[in-house]
């Protein structure tokens, strides 16, 4: 079987990365997955390979360093059918309220990074004709909330920013997926207290970038379905008590 | 600090519990502390993969670092779970060469239980298909084992319970198979004598095992089913089910136990089994083969999530000790007597034959195993003693994976190669840093 097609995830050494290259992966697609750390991508790599017999490479990319974009996509061959970004990086939001390269750390890894990348990629799909395009955003970004407003504010940005590439390359037939997981247990969220009915696997998420992306079409997704109304019900509440709120 | 269990939910005891998220930060880790003891998913019954302070969860250990379908031969990362490198191989044609009763361990606890399957008689225990792996030492600096390299160290890590340094991956060759069924011919046996001949006669099988009913007394004491079953072939496959998928994939268990039930359902679910199981044999007593899918004969349990649940809040027991040959009928007829007459024991128990082992602290030798379970209560305790007294005479001894409770006499008296696997820990650094509750009960 030649596979026909090709993946590029963007975050190859999280949990979401992975599980995504798998799925697709199995699904007989040919896998490229960029990192800053490629050690650890190969490790990732090497699994994905024995577990499903596809080619998988691996390539070195820091979101953050925007003049590196044009060797990166050069390097890639092919220049993929779809790209995935699941880069992502909580933070600390007590440490950046008072120390600002931290804060700015928190809000070029979630949104400048992510975002500029896949509007980079953007530019090549329209010039080629045809790409999907996949960011992994967050519920923290529907509403800003006191414990995680650094993050949120990031993802928030990513989220209208996809919105408003989905909205511009619509008529070109060029496809653009908003991803909001909710609670996942990765290593980003090890050791927090999680509620079990909100919280996905990474499999899930994979499973479900997959199934949007390339099967029913989607735009916007929550990859439990018990987050849409839970942030309907967050995102209803008059701000003049939801500034009360311990969230 | 987290509260852990083995299993059987006895004893609990309190360790911190680190998760590294790669094979290169758990040696850092190692060096960094003391007292600890690697846990896999936490299948061992007892204390064995609890840390004395702390606990090393491999879990995050979980990739599959190279698969070739052509040799069979797979290297893995040691937390990585045999369900799922299972999912894998089986569509290729491959099976695991030796597998245990459940397929939730990882493959660094089936090394470091060297655990058995149905076919120790034939292809010995699992670590005997280990080419090489790479252990951690406590000093931080990874060392390769194989039988070129450290093969003194490989063999007293195969069965020596994670106190040797931690399995970071490990290479092993797989067995190659035609179907994913296999074909199963079930006989019954009046009671123990007839068992132990049976399970001798059908030695030339590749697996076999039989489930003993301790509610029999008397003359029917040890009566037993006999299990003997082969890897299907295509043919096999054609002549008793032609319609069948030749590679079935993993049957995904339905049941869960969901909350910890009042400890009378043990009687009637034990019960209740054991007489469907009569009722089937009745079926095929004539001798003609059925086929079964793998996964629910090598892993009847696994179908019912948290199984261990159905014995309570206080937990379980689970007994399994092995007698040579030569003393096997008389010692394990000791055995199933005082375990018929005792209320709350078990009403079924498991009895396999063993091929020869390989010392250190690995469990198999030559001769019969019986694994019985029981609750935790007040009575079990002193019941125990007084099993593990007939095993000491019978000069048998008792698996570590399963263990809770025997005494440090008990142990001592049944694993002769523990003076030599004391000196291998202190050459190279893990006595007093390597250290699992278990290895603190017994003074390992």
């Amino acid at each position: 079987m030649t596979p026909s097609k090709t993946l590029l995830v963007v975050g190859g050494t999280s949990d979401i990365g992975r599980a995504t290259a798998l799925h697709y992966a199995q699904a007989g697609w040919r896998v490229q997955l960029a990192a800053r750390n490629e050690e650890e991508a190969c490790r990732n790599a090497d699994d994905v390979r024995a577990r499903t017999g596809t080619e998988v490479t691996v390539h070195r990319l820091d979101v953050l360093d925007t003049a590196a974009f044009g060797s990166f996509a050069d390097s890639l061959s092919p220049l993929p059918d779809t790209v995935v970004c699941v880069v992502g990086e909580l933070g600390d939001q007590v440490l950046g309220q008072s120390d600002l390269s931290h804060a700015s750390l928190v809000l070029r890894t979630n949104f400048e990074g992510p975002a500029l990348l896949l509007g980079f990629f953007a530019e090549r799909f329209l010039v080629r004709g045809y790409g999907t395009i996949v960011g992994v955003s967050s519920v923290a970004g529907d509403r800003g909330r006191g414990s995680n407003y650094l993050y949120g504010a990031a993802k928030a940005g990513f989220t209208a920013f996809l919105s408003g590439l989905r909205n511009r390359l619509a008529p070109k037939d060029l496809r653009v997926v908003t991803v909001k997981p909710g609670f996942v247990r990765t290593q980003m969220t090890a050791g927090m207290k999680l509620p079990p009915v909100l919280t996905a696997e990474p499999d899930e998420v994979g499973q479900a970038i997959f199934t949007a992306a390339e099967k029913n079409g989607r735009d916007v997704i929550y990859v439990r379905p018990i987050w849409r109304p839970v942030m309907m019900v967050i995102g209803s509440i008059p701000e003049r008590f939801f500034k009360r709120l311990r969230l | 600090m987290t509260e852990l269990t083995g299993w059987g939910r006895y004893p609990r005891h309190r360790s911190e519990a680190l998760r590294p998220a790669s094979p290169k930060a758990l040696p850092l880790l190692m060096a960094s502390r003391t007292g600890l003891v690697a846990r896999g998913n936490g299948r061992a019954y007892g204390d064995a993969a609890i840390g004395e302070r702390v606990t090393l969860l491999a879990t995050g250990l979980d990739r599959i670092q190279a698969f070739d379908p052509a040799t069979g031969r797979v290297s893995v990362e040691a937390g990585v779970l045999l369900s799922d490198l299972l999912n894998v191989v089986v569509p290729h044609g491959f099976f695991l060469p030796v597998v245990p009763g459940t397929k939730f361990v990882t493959i660094g606890g089936m090394i470091a239980s060297d655990v058995h399957g149905k076919n120790h008689h034939r292809d010995g225990g699992f670590g005997d298909h280990v080419e090489k792996l790479t252990l951690a030492l406590p000093d931080g600096s990874t060392v390769a084992c194989s039988r070129e390299e450290n093969p003194e160290l490989l063999a007293a890590t195969i069965g020596g319970m994670g106190l040797t340094g931690t399995i970071l991956d490990a290479t092993f060759r797989l067995r190659s198979i035609e179907t994913g069924w296999m074909r199963q011919t079930t006989t019954v046996a009046r009671n123990l004598d007839d068992a132990i001949r049976a399970l001798q006669e059908t030695s030339n099988a590749t697996y076999s095992v039989a489930w003993v009913d301790c509610l029999a007394r008397g003359a029917a004491l040890g009566r037993s089913l006999i299990f003997a079953a082969e890897h299907a072939t295509l043919r096999d496959l054609d002549a008793l089910r032609p319609d069948a998928e030749p590679y079935p994939a993993s049957k995904l268990g339905r049941l869960a136990v969901p909350l910890d039930l009042p400890s009378f359902t043990l009687n009637r679910l034990s019960v209740s089994a054991f007489n469907e199981f009569y009722f089937r044999a009745g079926a095929v007593k004539s001798g003609y083969p059925f086929l079964v899918h793998w996964d629910p004969y090598f892993f009847p349990l696994d179908g019912i999530g948290n199984w261990n649940r159905i014995y309570g809040r206080r937990g379980f027991l689970q007994y399994q000790c092995v007698v040579p040959t030569a003393q096997a009928r008389s010692a394990l007829g000791s055995i199933l007597e005082r375990v018929s007459k005792h209320g709350s024991a078990s009403f079924l128990a498991v009895l396999k034959q063993l091929g020869p082992g390989h010392g250190n602290l690995s469990f198999p030798l030559e001769g019969f195993t019986l694994t019985l379970d029981l609750p935790v209560s007040d009575e079990a305790f002193p019941l125990l003693d007084e099993l593990d007294r007939l095993v000491v005479e019978a000069r048998g001894r008792l698996y570590l994976a399963k263990d809770a409770r025997q005494s440090p006499a008990t142990f001592e008296a049944g694993y002769p190669g523990l003076p030599r696997f004391r000196d291998q820990r202190r050459a190279i650094g893990a006595t007093g840093r390597i250290s699992s509750r278990l290895s603190v009960r017994l003074g390992i």
